[in-house]
């Protein structure tokens, strides 16, 4: 606008100065959060939408639809068309040693992974929230590593693992464990693990540090004045405070450890699957474009819907409780 | 009370040293010689050769076909990383504007449609979707790496949440003088929105450029690989030779990770704004 907008009351009503548009209030049954003020128009709404929409037809709605009717069908390995098979390719998938052994992994995995990257996370917010001095280069230092590419943070654990040259390998050695990541599973898992947990440690410090400048000084200060214990005081006051941004990271850390991790883990397998931890996204994918078993990868690829569905209405629930009491 | 302080900053002095420390590392070491990291391991201190590795990493052509440089695989990422930021800010402030601003039919149809995106992510539909690129002969094309990226909604609903707070005396008073919606949104929305759609440009890009695995799976062409597509080539290279080129390898992983950490830096407001606030 390049003009100062006028509210005088005798300013002629625009809805018919425009003729094209509307003007109108929305009736009581809207929900609170819409506009009082509208345009109405017959096609523009629909123009602004049609890029999005095309693109979440096209690369949302069509694959996702494959994915499911693909998971009935066997597909014949030579490409001669497909046969339907009802829910085989599940029982398949569900009754295998292999998958169920990866889904244990998985499940220990993000267990781990979550945990151990929101406490940290938590501690630094904490200690970077106490101090004076420093405050601000500690908060640039630490969330360098969010910009990094998972399969570069797997690159620079490969490094810090590596058998000849790798400083945790020498470390470890020091305590007698000869570490072989890449050949042994359990350290193959370690390494992993401490890779992921890394890669994700500045994200929940960004959120823990905002959720806990976000505790009104009043509050602090009425509970410096009832409780002398700093660690009780965080325990009781500040540690619900907090409850809500916990919650919120828990569920996004889950999804983390389950898909964003994928970069992480094709680094350190290197493509060598065989004897080497892998989560049930990597297994979709070793399926589906090395094994070339469409079925079963899109029967994996449906019960990871499920899982990922289930996590996220309960995150968004969630959300609307904590906009409510907020 | 001093000593409280003392572990306290023993402690964040610990995390900056978990979280710096193998990036300066990787820095160090990829000014050294291949067999010199070979017998001496990682370096914290600069070696000699910093210029010399990164040059040849940038221009000496190599891979498969012996075409791709690392300059060609940057100006990849950076196609992907300001194409995906550029079209998800254009794609999300359209929708969002006709979600907020709009009284239609299909509203709460479409927004269905739309939140619906949030809740699967690109790798549990990897595999048809990559079967609905290849019948759209889409594979090996910026158009192809870019376009599937941005069927997903987290733009719209930022933008959503951020037209909602805009007073709505704001539009009252355009329309009072006259203006349509074209009008409304190049001459209001777009400059109230510049702040956010800074800090939407800046966690877009980085998201953009640190792609994976859908470049992983859209390009076979080496001219089309990005930087961190090109990360694990780098280590199959790496696994197979007597002595690995481990300063080339850090040389390229420092390259991947430098546009992004930069931006983080240099925007660290903006950037924590936009993803603390929109998050939500």
């Amino acid at each position: 606008m390049t003009h100062a907008p006028s509210l005088s009351p005798t300013s002629p009503a625009p809805a018919s100065a425009t003729g094209f548009f509307r003007r109108f209030r929305s009736t009581p049954a809207e929900p609170a959060s819409a506009k009082r003020v509208q345009f109405s128009s017959p096609f523009l709404p629909y123009l602004f939408l049609a890029p999005q929409m095309a693109i979440i037809f096209i690369f949302f709605y069509c694959p996702s639809v494959q994915a499911i009717r693909s998971s009935f069908y066997l597909e014949d390995p030579f490409g001669f068309g497909s046969s339907f098979v009802g829910l085989a390719n599940y029982t398949d998938v569900l009754k295998s040693t292999e998958y169920l052994g990866i889904a244990r992994f998985t499940a220990v995995f993000t267990a781990l992974v979550t945990f151990f990257s929101l406490s940290i996370g938590l501690l630094l917010a904490v200690k970077a929230d106490g101090v004076i001095r420093g405050n601000a280069a500690y908060k640039t230092l630490l969330i360098w590593v969010y910009a990094i590419a998972p399969p570069v943070a797997g690159l620079m654990g490969m490094m810090m693992f590596d058998q000849h040259i790798g400083p945790l390998v020498k470390f470890a050695g020091l305590f007698g464990w000869e570490m072989k990541v890449g050949l042994n599973y359990n350290d193959t898992a370690f390494a992993m693990i401490v890779v992921s947990v890394w890669k994700q440690i500045p994200y929940n410090f960004i959120f823990f540090l905002s959720g806990l400048q976000g505790i009104p000084v009043s509050v602090r200060e009425a509970a410096l004045m009832d409780c002398r214990s700093g660690f009780r005081r965080f325990r009781t006051v500040i540690l619900p405070l907090l409850a809500p941004t916990a919650f919120f990271l828990l569920i996004i850390n889950t999804t983390y450890a389950l898909f964003d991790t994928f970069g992480v883990i094709d680094v350190m397998v290197k493509d060598k699957a065989a004897n080497n931890p892998i989560t049930l996204v990597y297994k979709v994918y070793m399926d589906g474009f090395r094994g070339n078993d469409l079925g079963g990868s899109s029967a994996q690829s449906v019960i990871l819907m499920i899982i990922v569905f289930v996590l996220t209405i309960f995150q968004f629930r969630f959300i609307e409780r904590r906009v409510h009491y907020n | 009370m001093y000593r409280t302080k003392f572990f306290d900053h023993l402690i964040l002095l610990s995390g900056v040293f978990i979280m710096v420390g193998p990036l300066l590392v990787a820095l160090m070491t990829s000014s050294h010689e291949a067999a010199d990291i070979h017998r001496n391991g990682l370096s914290i201190l600069p070696g000699g050769h910093f210029i010399e590795t990164y040059e040849t990493v940038l221009t000496r052509e190599g891979g498969f076909t012996g075409k791709i440089t690392g300059l060609r695989m940057m100006m990849n990422s950076l196609i992907l990383g300001l194409g995906f930021a550029a079209g998800k800010i254009l794609l999300s402030m359209l929708a969002a504007y006709a979600l907020v601003y709009f009284r239609f039919r299909f509203a709460t149809v479409t927004f269905w449609m739309i939140f619906t995106t949030l809740l699967l992510p690109l790798e549990v539909r990897i595999l048809p979707s990559y079967e609905v690129m290849n019948s759209l002969h889409l594979t090996n094309t910026y158009t192809g790496l870019i376009v599937p990226l941005l069927a997903s909604a987290t733009g719209t609903f930022y933008f959503r949440q951020f037209f909602k707070s805009i007073p709505d005396e704001l539009l009252e008073a355009a329309r009072i003088d006259g203006a349509g919606p074209f009008k409304f949104f190049v001459d209001v929305i777009v400059p109230l929105s510049k702040t956010m759609m800074a800090a939407i440009f800046i966690i877009m890009f980085v998201y953009g450029w640190n792609q994976y695995l859908w470049p992983t799976l859209m390009t076979t062409d080496e001219g089309f690989f990005t930087l961190v597509r090109g990360i694990k080539q780098i280590l199959l290279v790496w696994v197979g030779s007597n002595i690995p080129d481990y300063n080339e390898a850090f040389a390229l992983a420092i390259l991947a990770m430098l546009p992004p950490v930069m931006i983080v830096m240099i925007f660290q407001r903006w950037f924590i704004k936009g993803l603390t606030e929109s998050d939500k």
